[in-house]
């Protein structure tokens, strides 16, 4: 007891003697330039903090005559509500459906790119390629959607018209609920193929040389050493990135359903950001629409943590 | 030895192409764009426009702007923009230098401060409401302010300033500089190549921002490129029967004559273009700055 406050007391002068070489002498002296600070910071506390106090309105039956304070509390009122909605299982199934989908090609598709263009020894030939791939990127999923009905509308899509003139019939690729699948995975696997290559090849430069050169001695073709060395040493990175794109699946881009989807396909488009927007921002019905926002929150967060889990229990370093 | 010579080359022929292929996927989306905007527009609506321009003219680019609200919405794209990445540029290096003082007070509650903020969020609802309640619906601020401060480019200064020698700075202090002064005139010059980064990154999200005109904006004032051009891609064919009213019957030149068509692969290069002029001379930047948010973030 005695001895633990000693500790204490000493850890109590040593904490005020860091200070006062540190700290208030600082902040005496640089007053202007922690004003200066203070702006930035407020804006982190307004535009980020603040709004998290909303998510009470998860909780609260809210009526905008009342305000966000005299609304009543509720309980889970609201979020039984949400479930018995008939649209909340739909969203759940197809934002499952497509993210997962999405995680299968546009996960795996960088690293397969990556190690290709690391067997590509023309510098030119690369550099001119890496910069072209990463192009889409820096596109808007709207610019993006813009093209994709010029390219894939059946009315006047150029694909569309290109089959045609050699002889076969119009294609509907977005205006058919599961054509409109398949295009949504592929245009997405357009968007981000390039761009998810920069940190896959960043970590094969760090690869030592003389792996592939004990490889080589070993007698092992382009395509083992591929499997052999490569693969096992990026291993980190992709377990890493895999883990962080878990908490996509049941969340994902509001934007790229939003620019892709047209009205005569509405099977798969209803996912759980885009029913969000609607029962919120167009249908004003913001308790809901924040119920649902924190139920994607949560999920997103705990298949993050059970991801964690598994790939630690899988002898890997997980991220936490 | 010499069957496995042979292997490699149908590999590398095989790799080559693939590459070859998919980079043609990349680029020939926007030629086919631009050939259908400079083409006759009758051969283009009918989809005959496929591999090269016919009948080159230019009335299409003109034409555009003569549609309500497209030349306002390319002010309010290109203020946001500038405005947005100087502002965002300005305050992710200064506070990226603070960040790198020890002798700051509460540094690190600060910086965890900043740092949690990237990966929590109240979602969107919330949100909307915090803007509704600062008045910034209907407002041009709601584009600039909350961009303003960016916990990731703040990492990325952060991180290359610590990479800089410190010697410089500790040899401006002994002549007297202050931390202003330091940043100012050391600073701001040697951290130009990740400020280049962060302002390219910045100015494509202002540029290609859509969601937040969609979330707060109805004033047809303030509406951006990205969603004039949203709205055009639904209703295109309205928009090229007021075309034709406004030309009237002075322009019975069917070949150049606005079309749904034209009207959409016209607005749609117009909103690429700025994106693809930049793009040749930023795309050495970005590689070397997210790589360092990487080793670090």
């Amino acid at each position: 007891m005695r001895a633990a406050a000693r500790a204490d007391a000493t850890v109590a002068s040593l904490h005020l003697k860091k200070e006062k070489k540190g700290g208030f002498y600082f902040l005496r002296r640089d007053w202007q330039l922690y004003a200066l600070l203070l702006i930035p910071l407020t804006f982190v506390l307004i535009f980020k903090y603040a709004p998290m106090s909303g998510l009470m309105l998860a909780f609260k039956d809210y009526k905008v005559a009342r305000g966000f304070w005299g609304s009543e509390w509720v309980g889970f009122e609201v979020f039984q509500q949400l479930f018995a909605k008939s649209d909340f299982g739909r969203a759940v199934r197809n934002t499952l459906m497509l993210n997962t989908l999405d995680l299968m090609f546009s996960f795996t598709m960088p690293i397969v790119l990556a190690l290709l263009l690391n067997e590509i020894k023309g510098v030119v030939f690369k550099r001119v390629n890496q910069t072209l791939l990463y192009l889409p990127h820096f596109l808007s999923w709207v610019i993006i959607g813009a093209i994709a009905y010029q390219l894939l509308g059946e009315g006047s899509g150029m694909i569309n018209n290109v089959i045609e003139q050699l002889g076969g019939n119009r294609i509907p690729f977005l205006q058919n609920d599961t054509n409109w699948l398949f295009s949504y995975i592929a245009i997405g696997v357009w968007q981000s193929m390039g761009w998810g290559t920069i940190i896959y090849l960043a970590a094969i430069s760090g690869i030592n040389p003389e792996l592939y050169e004990a490889a080589t001695v070993d007698g092992a073709g382009r395509l083992r050493k591929m499997w052999n060395v490569t693969l096992p040493s990026i291993r980190v990175t992709i377990v890493t990135l895999l883990i962080l794109s878990l908490g996509h699946v049941m969340g994902g881009s509001f934007e790229r359903v939003f620019a892709l989807a047209n009205k005569a396909t509405t099977e798969y488009t209803t996912t759980i950001p885009v029913l969000v927007y609607r029962w919120g921002i167009e249908g004003g019905n913001f308790s809901r629409a924040t119920a649902l926002g924190l139920f994607q929150a949560i999920i997103g967060l705990i298949l993050v943590l059970l991801a964690d889990r598994i790939a630690k229990k899988l002898g890997e370093d997980g991220l936490i | 030895m010499v069957e496995k010579k042979e292997k490699l080359g149908i590999f590398q022929i095989l790799n080559y192409s693939g590459f070859a292929l998919f980079t043609l996927l990349c680029i020939f989306p926007f030629y086919y764009l631009f050939i259908n905007t400079i083409s006759n527009n009758d051969l283009s609506s009918r989809g005959l426009v496929l591999f090269y321009p016919i009948d080159v003219h230019f009335t299409n680019y003109m034409d555009v702007f003569k549609l309500p609200g497209l030349g306002l919405a390319a002010f309010v794209s290109l203020s946001r923009t500038v405005i947005g990445t100087a502002l965002t540029v300005f305050a992710s290096a200064f506070l990226g230098y603070l960040f790198t003082k020890n002798e700051m007070w509460g540094r690190k509650f600060w910086y965890r401060f900043l740092m949690i903020s990237m990966y929590f969020n109240a979602g969107l609802i919330p949100w909307y409401l915090t803007m509704l309640n600062l008045g910034l619906v209907n407002n041009f601020l709601a584009y600039i302010l909350p961009a303003i401060v960016s916990p990731f480019f703040i990492i990325l200064v952060k991180t290359f300033i610590e990479a800089t020698p410190i010697s410089l700075q500790e040899s401006a202090q002994i002549d007297g500089a202050g931390y202003v002064v330091i940043f100012a005139k050391i600073i701001l010059p040697l951290s130009m190549p990740i400020l280049a980064t962060i302002a390219i990154f910045a100015a494509v999200g202002q540029w290609n921002s859509f969601t937040d005109t969609l979330f707060l904006v109805t004033d047809q004032k303030l509406f951006s490129l990205q969603f004039i051009l949203y709205r055009y891609m639904n209703e295109a064919t309205s928009l090229a029967q007021l075309m034709k009213q406004m030309s009237g019957s002075a322009n019975m030149d069917l070949a150049n004559m606005a079309t749904p068509t034209s009207i959409r692969t016209t607005v749609s290069m117009v909103v690429v273009t700025p994106i693809l002029l930049v793009y040749p001379f930023f795309q050495r930047f970005f590689v070397k700055g997210i790589m360092i948010g990487a080793v670090k973030g």
